[in-house]
């Protein structure tokens, strides 16, 4: 695949095409009926958890989110590959493979309503907190690559930066340490062609992110990011090599980011209705479904009732996250140092005293 | 027993690990197969083999931020940053994820990661090669910053800090790397983190130094018991945390207090001393306490060095003038 798709000739992988039509079958993943069904719930899923958020946001109930509106698809896709012992080392834009991996909608309430309990993540394996400094994550995969490589594991590091992170330092060392170690380590671009506003030709001269894995000597392959069959192929051929040859890869997925760079963004600024109503056409689920509709695995009224289910459901949880949250003092504290200092300890105590003082005077 | 100086401790300290703990891995850049440009770590690679300690590319934020991959993934990571200048590369990741991911994760990843870090001055060195830049480190919540003046001490706190499920900060003196021998058991030990020592007893005034000015200081009180002063030194070993206990003890004793540093002065850990002071020990003070640190410059280059670095007469100089208050 790797060589069919020469990032250096600007090839992209591509499965279906805007209306749902196979264009590739060569790449079309292998996928029963149940699979597909459930592939494309997921993707409704994540949508219909990204509104809800969205709107949560809106009424005051949370703080700042970054929507994965139009996106959907490359987490989904990247959380269907991933086994359990794999490892996920996320920015903060990949919703589907964070639920895949097992990390809770609970959890991802909380930590949009402000609380570091949100990244505890207990019931998910190996998925580290979301990162904010951009692409400095990837080098936490490179060094989780060369942790499983030393203790000769079994297991592969996704992890994820924005068309706007290969800019940075960061995101060049670590590609250039995955290559220089060898370690089995996918590092995906979600380029969505906007950097909170900055577009992507401003952000580099290389014909396509994907070309850059050549100056470190590893794979490239740019993907279409809203096409979730061949996300599907390019992930399980990205996984399959890196596990086997022991070997980085960059994959580029091109998308769009239809929703703002977080609730406090408003996308209208920077970017024209022409160029959203274009993407509008290459929307991943729209895509999918049109080619499910095709294979009769689906229908609006199907549709409807499901993403219903999910609201509610949703909602049910959201308000029980509401309910149950709380932040203790003690929790400001515990968690700097394995090892406590004194000097941290006599702070809350100190603190503990005003508190105690101000209590008296009411 | 063997005599060994502060390099040979360091080594012996990383063989003991490397030997005992199959997770300890030591990297940086020449910190593999020529064993350091200090030669620290010499021979380890040829012992543990290269995927135990090894060379990395020559970047500072490629070094810090695996060691984070690493540590999440169950090993203990010493990574060498080659001099104090050149950690700067690595600020982000020491500060936005090695000391932050204990908390961000609530306790679900540890950072068991020893950066290693030569500083200071008085090398003839060029520009970057001399800085002492303690405190912007134990500024920062999540670390430990650790510096030792003595070979047993190096040991003791390099086997503590590998040790710590915490990321420590193992500052080392590079100025008296090879300048004193000492007889260091060939035994595991370990001196704990956040524990300052005094080093001698004294009634006058209390002198506050760690690292390389240790030896300054020590010349000092040859002029000053000369003079009829009797001086209490402590040698910090750990900046952070701060054994407050210690020198506060000794700050009620003498009524006077002293902070040595090689460190730019404002804002610094002898503000940190002088804050301690006054907190504790306000109505025991005899003088009024006195930082002798660097200028707020950046460290000249050799030939103007020497107006730069602490010298044993102005460390007796200010002694002397605190005593006579």
């Amino acid at each position: 695949m790797f060589d069919q798709f020469d990032p250096a000739d600007d090839k992209m992988l591509q499965v279906i095409d805007n209306n749902g039509k196979v264009v590739n079958r060569e790449w079309m993943p292998k996928l029963t009926d149940d699979e597909l069904v459930k592939l494309y719930k997921e993707m409704l899923f994540v949508r219909t958890l990204d509104f809800m958020i969205v709107s949560y946001q809106r009424q005051g109930r949370l703080y700042t989110y970054p929507p994965n509106y139009g996106q959907e698809a490359i987490g989904v896709a990247a959380g269907a590959v991933m086994r359990h012992d794999d490892w996920l080392v996320p920015a903060f834009r990949e919703l589907g493979a964070y639920l895949a991996k097992g990390v809770t909608m609970n959890e991802i309430f909380m930590f949009n309503m402000g609380f570091e309990d949100g990244m505890r993540f207990t019931g998910a394996n190996h998925v580290l907190p979301f990162s904010v400094p951009i692409a400095s994550q990837l080098l936490h995969a490179a060094g989780i690559g060369y942790a499983v490589k030393y203790q000769k594991k079994d297991e592969v590091t996704f992890t994820f930066v924005g068309d706007g992170g290969t800019s940075e330092g960061d995101f060049h060392e670590a590609l250039n340490f995955a290559g220089v170690w060898k370690v089995p380590v996918i590092f995906v671009v979600q380029n969505n062609q906007y950097a909170i506003s900055v577009p992507v030709k401003m952000q580099t001269a290389s014909v396509n992110m994907a070309v850059k894995s050549k100056a470190y000597g590893i794979k490239g392959l740019k993907v279409d990011g809203n096409d979730i069959f061949a996300l599907l192929a390019a992930f399980r051929s990205a996984h399959e090599y890196a596990r086997t040859e022991s070997q980085a890869v960059l994959i580029e997925a091109v998308t769009y980011r239809k929703g703002a760079h977080t609730t406090s963004d408003d996308p209208t600024k920077y970017r024209t209705s022409e160029e959203e109503k274009e993407w509008d056409l290459k929307d991943p689920l729209r895509r999918m479904k049109l080619f499910m509709e095709k294979k009769k695995l689906w229908s609006d009224a199907e549709e409807e009732r499901i993403t219903e289910e999910y609201r509610k459901e949703i909602d049910r949880q959201f308000v029980e996250t509401e309910k149950s949250v709380q932040y203790p003092l003690e929790d400001v504290f515990k968690y700097m140092y394995a090892e406590m200092p004194q000097d941290l300890r006599d702070q809350q105590i100190e603190h503990e005293k005003f508190l105690q003082w101000k209590n008296a005077r009411r | 027993m063997k005599a060994m100086n502060i390099v040979n401790a360091i080594n012996d300290a990383l063989d003991i690990k490397l030997a005992e703990d199959k997770n300890v891995v030591v990297y940086g850049e020449d910190a593999g197969f020529e064993g350091g440009v200090f030669r620290v770590t010499e021979g380890l690679q040829k012992k543990y083999g290269v995927e135990r300690v090894f060379d990395s590319p020559l970047a500072e934020s490629g070094i810090a931020g695996t060691a984070v991959g690493m540590a999440a993934a169950g090993l203990r990571p010493v990574i060498e940053m080659q001099f104090c200048g050149f950690i700067y590369p690595a600020f982000n990741q020491i500060i936005s994820h090695i000391t932050r991911f204990h908390n961000r994760s609530r306790g679900r990843y540890r950072m068991p990661i020893v950066i290693r870090l030569p500083y200071g001055g008085g090398i003839n060195a060029l520009e970057h090669h001399s800085e002492s830049m303690e405190s912007l480190f134990a500024h920062i919540p999540g670390l430990k910053v650790v510096v030792p003046s003595t070979p047993h001490d190096a040991k003791g706190l390099l086997i503590s800090a590998i040790e710590s499920d915490d990321p420590v900060l193992f500052m080392e003196p590079k100025r008296i790397y090879r300048a004193i021998k000492q007889e260091v058991s060939e035994e595991k030990f370990s001196v704990p983190i956040g524990k300052a020592k005094v080093l001698s007893q004294g009634t006058d005034v209390t002198v506050v130094a760690y690292g390389a000015m240790i030896r300054e200081v020590q010349k000092a009180m040859v002029m000053a018991k000369e003079a009829g002063y009797s001086v209490e030194l402590i040698d910090l070993r750990t900046i952070y945390p701060l054994d407050k206990e210690t020198i506060t003890a000794s700050i009620k004793k003498t009524g006077r207090i002293i902070f040595v540093g090689e460190e730019p002065r404002s804002f610094g850990v002898g503000s940190e001393i002088m804050a301690l002071a006054n907190d504790e020990a306000f109505l025991h003070l005899e003088a009024p306490p006195k930082r002798v640190a660097a200028f707020d410059v950046i460290v000249p280059y050799p030939r103007g060095e020497h107006h730069y670095m602490i010298s044993p007469e102005k460390i007796f100089y200010e002694i002397e003038r605190t005593v006579k208050f």
